[in-house]
C-alpha cells in the first residue's frame, strides 16, 4: 500500500493581522506551522502504515523553508518527503496548486502505485477546500471529502469504507481504491513526535522537485496559471450585534436584558 | 573442638557476607557515572552530621529511639569485634586499651540495656500505636527480635562470666552485675554450661544478623552512612542535562539507566515512611507513594541485576551493557515496577527529599522516568499535548499569541531593554504574569513597587519567552533544552546581568536549571528584592490593609531555594511589625498547592484535590488574607477559597499586592 499525504505550511493565523492600509497579511515575525487539518491527514496516513504496513510519502508545495513541515511529518513516521519548490510555482491559486501537486503524485504513482491520497479538509489560511478535489480530478480518481472515520479497508478486494461528516447526517461509503480523501479534525488525534523520531527527521533528505523535473507548461502554473486574483483582504466590520456583560449580581440583569431584546425582536418566544 | 567449629562457622559467615557486599558494590556500579566525590570536606561534615549525628532522624520524636539504637550499635561494634576474635583466639582482649577499655565496657553494658529498651518500644509501637505510614512487615519484627535476643544473650553470657570471675571489666558493668544477682548460688559447672549456651546464641545470632542485612530493609545499616556522604550538594536535585545524539535512549526505562547514586538510594531506604507522610499525592489518595516507588526501584534493581550478572560473570564491576537484559520493566508491568500513574502524580514539591533521613533523591528519578515516557514513547496524559505544542510553538502554556505578551504593559510606559534601554534589572515577567488575568494584577503591583523604589528596570516585551519549567518537570527535556538555549542566548544578547522574577518556577529555572546550560545570571525573586528595598528604606509600607495574614511557602521558593524569611519580612513590614500567621505545615514542611511539576496543566482525577487539602489548612488559621508568592499557588488558592465558599471573607494575595496597596 502506498499513501501520499499532502501538507501545507501556513502562518499561525491566530497571530496574523491585516495591514489596514495595504489590505495584506502582516506575516512579519509570525511563525509558520503545519496546516492543522493536514496534521490529521498525516496521522491517518501513519495509522495506515501501523496497521497495513503502508509506505507513506509526504508532499508539499511551497518555498524552501516549507521543508520544516515535511520534517515534522517524517518525525512521526512518514517514509519519504518531497518538496515541490520552484519560483515558477509561486503565487499559485488552488487551480495551479492542484495542477502541480496532481502531476507530482502522478509521477509518484508511476514509481509505485498510489492507493490513497490524503489531504486535510482545508487550509486555515485559504479556507477553500479545493486543492484536494483538484488533485483527484487531475489524477482521475475517486474523491471522498469530509471524512471523519475510516471504517474498514479490504486489502484483498482493494476497497475502503469511510464515513463522511455532512451537515446534518453521516454518510458511509465504500469505494474501490485508489481514492483521494480529505479529512476532518475529528478523524484522529495526531501523535506527539518522539525524540528519536525528531532526530531522524533532522537528518532525513527532503527531495526538492522543481519544474525542471515536472516540466509543466509555465502558463498553467504559478501566477500565470491562476485565474483567481485577490482584490482586497479585510476583516468584516461588525454592523450589528453587541456584547452584553455583567459580573456578580449584574449577571442576572444582563441575561434578563438580553432575553428582553430577543423577545422584543421576535427571535425567541415564550 | 568448639573453637574449630566456631572458626569454620565464622569464616563461612564472613565469606558469605563479603560475597554479598561485593555483589552490592557491583550492583551499584551498574548505574551510570556521576561525580559525587567533589567537596570532600563538606561531604564528610554532612556524613557526620546526618549519618552519625542522625540530625534528620531526630526531627521526629520517635527518631530518638533510633538515635539510641544507632549509638548502641556503634558502641557494641567494638565489643562484638572483641567477642568474635576471642572466640577464635581465647587469649585476645581489648584490655590493652587500658582505662579506655573499662569505659568502653561500662558504656557497652549500659547501651545494651538501652538498646533492649528501644527494641521493646519499637515492637510496641508497631503493634499498638503504629503510624499509618509504617508498614507492618515480618522483616521488621524479625530484625527487632534478633537485636533483642542479641542483647539478652549478651547479658546472660556476661552475667555468667561475672559470676565465674572471668570478666575483666566486670566491676564497671553495672547492668551485668545486676543480672548476675539472679545467679547467686549457682555452681561453677552450671554457670559455665549456661555461659557457653549464651555465648553460642550470641555468636549465631550475631553472624546471622550480619548476613541477613543485605536481604532486608536493614541493608540501610550498611548503606545509609555512605548515602549521606554522597548526597546531592545542590538544594535542588535537578535532572542531568542530556545530549541529544541519534541512537541514544532518552530518559529512563531500565533501572540500570539511573546514575549509581540513584541505585545506592534504592538500597538505602529504611522504609521509615516519612516521605509518604509528607507527600501531597500520598496524602490525597493518589497512586504515588514515594516510599513504595523507592522500594519498587530496589526490588526491580535486585531482580534485574541477577540476570545481568548471570550473563556477564567475567567483570562484575564493568558498567552494564546498553542492551542489558532487563526481565522486569521499570515502568508498569508488575509489582516490581513503578506504575505510570504514580509517575504522573508527582508535583516535584520536594517534601520527600526534605525529610528523608538518608537523602534519597525521589523527584529526579520520577522526572527521568517521565522523560522516557514523553521522549521515547510519546505516552502522557492527553491534556498535556496542548501544553507541549503551545509551549513549543508559541512559547507559553496557553497558546496565546506571543504578540500579546506585553499587552499588560500597554498603558504603563514600561521600558523595553530590547529597544536599547539601559536598565540595571530585567524584570522577567513570566507567562503567568504576562497572560493570566489574575497574575497580571500582581505584575502591575510589582511594577508600582519598582517605580516607587526608583529601581532601574526594563522588560523584554513581546520578545520574552517561556522559561520551560513545566516542560522540564514533565520530562519534555528535548523541548526544554531548546528553550533554555534560546533564552540564554537572548538574555546574553541584551547584556542582561540581573534578573527579577515574580514566579518561583521561572526563578529556579533561570537560577538553577540554566546553570547546566552555561548561564550565570544573578536571579532575584521579587520577595528578595522587595524585602531588601524595605530594609534599605526605599519603600515604606504603611497601612495595614491585609488584616490577619497567613503565609504559604511555595515549594520552589522555600525547599528549592531556601527563601523562607524574605516573604515573611515583607508581610511583617506591611502589618505594623506583626509576623504573619503560620499554617500547621509551614516553611520546610510546607504542603504543595498541587500545581508544581507540571501538575498545573493536568487533570486531578483521583482522591481529594491537593489544593483543597491545602486551602482548608490555610482557612483553619482563620485569616483575612492568604499570602502567596507564586502565580500557581495564587490560582490554586483562589480556586480553593471559592470551592470552600470563603471568597467573601478571605482574599488571596501575592505579597507584591499587599505591599503595593500599602504604599502611597
Amino acid at each position: 500500500m502506498h499513501i501520499v499525504v499532502c501538507v501545507k505550511m501556513v502562518p499561525d493565523t491566530t497571530q496574523v493581522s491585516i495591514d489596514p492600509v495595504t489590505n495584506t497579511l502582516i506575516r512579519d515575525g509570525v511563525p509558520f506551522i503545519t496546516n492543522p487539518y493536514d496534521t490529521n491527514a498525516v496521522e491517518e496516513a501513519i495509522r495506515f502504515k501501523d496497521k497495513y504496513g503502508a509506505f507513506v510519502t509526504a508532499v508539499s508545495m511551497g518555498p524552501p523553508n516549507a521543508e520544516s513541515v515535511l520534517r515534522k511529518a517524517v518525525s512521526i513516521g512518514t517514509d519519504r518527503a518531497i518538496l515541490l519548490s520552484d519560483r515558477a510555482f509561486g503565487g499559485a491559486d488552488t487551480l495551479a496548486t492542484s495542477t502541480v501537486l496532481g502531476l507530482a503524485i502522478k509521477k509518484l504513482n508511476e514509481e509505485q502505485p498510489v492507493d490513497i491520497v490524503l489531504c486535510g479538509k482545508q487550509t486555515i489560511d485559504g479556507d477553500t477546500a479545493q486543492v484536494g478535489p483538484g488533485i483527484a480530478r487531475r489524477m482521475n480518481i475517486t474523491q471522498l471529502t469530509l471524512v471523519d472515520e475510516v471504517v474498514s479497508v479490504n486489502t484483498e478486494k482493494k476497497t475502503i469504507r469511510i464515513r463522511r461528516k455532512l451537515e446534518n447526517y453521516h454518510e458511509i461509503i465504500e469505494v474501490k481504491l485508489p481514492v483521494m480523501m480529505t479529512v476532518e479534525r475529528e478523524i484522529n488525534t495526531p501523535r506527539y513526535p518522539t525524540v528519536p523520531g525528531r532526530l531522524h527527521a533532522d537528518d532525513v533528505r527532503v527531495e526538492i522537485w522543481s519544474n525542471a523535473q515536472l516540466k509543466l507548461d509555465p502558463a498553467t502554473i504559478g501566477l500565470p496559471g491562476s485565474p483567481t486574483q485577490v482584490r482586497r483582504i479585510f476583516a468584516p466590520e461588525r454592523e450589528k450585534g453587541e456584547i452584553m456583560m455583567g459580573e456578580g449580581p449584574d449577571r442576572t440583569k444582563a441575561v434578563e436584558a438580553c432575553f428582553a431584546k430577543l423577545l422584543d425582536r421576535d427571535i425567541v418566544h415564550v | 573442638m568448639e573453637r574449630l567449629i566456631f572458626l569454620i562457622v565464622c569464616l563461612g559467615a564472613f565469606a558469605f557476607f563479603f560475597k554479598n557486599i561485593f555483589r552490592l558494590v557491583a550492583t551499584i556500579c551498574l548505574g551510570r557515572a556521576e561525580n559525587r566525590f567533589d567537596n570532600l570536606w563538606s561531604r564528610c561534615a554532612g556524613m557526620f552530621a546526618y549519618g552519625f549525628g542522625q540530625l534528620r532522624v531526630i526531627q521526629k520524636k520517635f527518631g530518638y529511639n533510633h538515635y539510641l539504637l544507632f549509638w548502641g550499635f556503634m558502641t557494641l561494634v567494638l565489643v562484638n569485634f572483641e567477642f568474635l576474635l576471642k572466640g577464635i583466639f581465647p587469649a585476645f582482649s581489648l584490655a590493652f586499651m587500658g582505662p579506655l577499655y573499662y569505659i568502653l565496657m561500662f558504656a557497652a553494658d549500659i547501651m545494651s540495656l538501652v538498646v533492649l529498651g528501644c527494641v521493646v518500644l519499637a515492637i510496641a509501637r508497631r503493634l499498638f500505636f503504629r503510624p499509618y505510614f509504617i508498614d507492618q512487615t515480618a522483616d521488621a519484627f524479625l530484625i527487632l527480635c534478633l537485636v533483642g535476643s542479641l542483647m539478652i544473650a549478651f547479658f546472660g553470657m556476661s552475667a555468667c562470666e561475672y559470676r565465674l570471675d572471668e570478666l575483666a571489666a566486670g566491676t564497671y558493668m553495672l547492668v551485668t552485675r545486676g543480672v548476675a544477682l539472679f545467679l547467686r548460688g549457682s555452681d561453677t559447672e552450671s554457670l559455665h554450661a549456661s555461659m557457653r549456651v549464651f555465648w553460642w546464641i550470641h555468636a549465631i545470632v550475631l553472624l546471622f544478623f550480619m548476613n541477613y542485612l543485605p536481604y532486608s530493609k536493614h541493608l540501610h545499616v550498611l548503606t545509609a552512612i555512605p548515602n549521606c556522604f554522597f548526597r546531592s550538594k545542590h538544594m535542588v536535585a535537578t535532572v542531568p542535562r542530556l545530549q541529544f545524539k541519534k541512537g541514544e535512549e532518552f530518559g529512563i526505562s531500565k533501572v540500570v539507566q539511573f546514575r549509581w547514586k540513584d541505585l545506592l538510594d534504592f538500597m538505602s531506604c529504611t522504609e521509615c515512611g516519612r516521605c509518604q507522610e509528607v507527600c501531597p499525592a500520598s496524602n490525597t489518595q493518589k497512586t504515588l507513594n514515594p516510599k513504595k516507588m523507592v522500594h519498587q526501584g530496589k526490588v526491580n534493581l535486585f531482580t534485574n541485576s541477577k540476570s545481568v550478572f548471570a550473563n556477564r560473570p567475567a567483570d562484575m564491576l564493568a558498567p552494564a551493557p546498553k542492551d542489558a537484559a532487563m526481565n522486569v520493566p521499570l515502568i508498569n508491568g508488575s509489582d516490581k515496577s513503578v506504575s505510570k500513574k504514580a509517575i504522573w502524580d508527582c508535583t516535584t514539591c520536594g517534601a520527600c527529599m526534605q525529610v528523608c533521613p538518608v537523602f534519597i533523591e525521589h523527584a529526579p528519578k520520577i522526572v527521568q522516568m517521565r522523560q522516557h515516557l514523553v521522549m521515547e514513547k510519546a505516552e502522557f496524559p492527553e491534556e498535556l499535548i496542548a501544553l507541549f505544542e503551545n509551549s513549543e510553538q508559541r512559547s507559553n502554556p496557553w497558546g496565546i499569541a506571543p504578540s500579546d505578551r506585553a499587552k499588560w504593559a500597554a498603558d504603563l510606559n514600561v521600558p523595553l531593554v530590547t529597544q536599547g534601554v539601559q536598565a540595571e534589572y530585567l524584570f522577567y515577567v513570566g507567562c503567568a504574569g504576562a497572560f493570566d488575568s489574575r497574575a497580571r494584577q500582581v505584575t502591575t503591583a510589582l511594577t508600582k513597587i519598582l517605580n516607587a523604589a526608583g529601581v532601574s528596570w526594563g522588560i523584554l516585551g513581546n520578545e520574552e519567552k517561556c522559561c520551560g519549567d513545566s516542560m522540564r518537570r514533565l520530562g519534555n527535556e528535548y523541548v526544554f533544552d531548546k528553550m533554555a538555549q534560546a533564552n540564554i542566548e537572548q538574555l546574553k544578547k541584551y547584556g542582561i546581568k540581573k534578573i527579577i522574577t515574580y514566579c518561583p518556577h521561572c526563578y529556579t529555572t533561570l537560577k538553577n536549571d540554566y546553570k547546566q546550560f552555561g548561564a550565570d545570571f544573578e536571579v532575584i525573586h521579587h520577595s528578595e528584592l522587595i524585602s531588601s528595598l524595605i530594609a534599605a528604606g526605599k519603600i515604606n509600607p504603611s497601612s495595614d490593609s491585609a488584616g490577619r495574614v497567613v503565609i504559604h511557602d511555595s515549594c520552589y521558593l522555600g525547599r528549592y531555594n531556601n527563601l523562607y524569611d524574605q516573604p515573611r519580612d515583607v508581610i511583617k513590614a506591611c502589618s505594623g511589625g506583626r509576623a504573619p500567621a503560620e499554617m500547621e505545615r509551614c516553611r520546610e514542611k510546607s504542603f504543595c498547592c498541587g500545581a508544581g511539576g507540571g501538575r498545573m496543566w493536568m487533570e486531578e482525577l483521583d482522591g481529594k484535590r491537593i489544593y483543597l487539602e491545602r486551602t482548608q489548612e490555610a482557612l483553619r488559621a482563620a485569616p483575612d488574607t492568604i499570602a502567596v508568592a507564586c502565580p500557581y499557588c495564587l490560582t490554586m488558592y483562589e480556586d480553593g477559597v471559592k470551592d470552600e465558599k470563603a471568597a467573601d471573607r478571605v482574599k488571596v494575595k501575592d505579597i507584591a499586592e499587599i505591599v503595593a496597596s500599602s504604599i502611597s
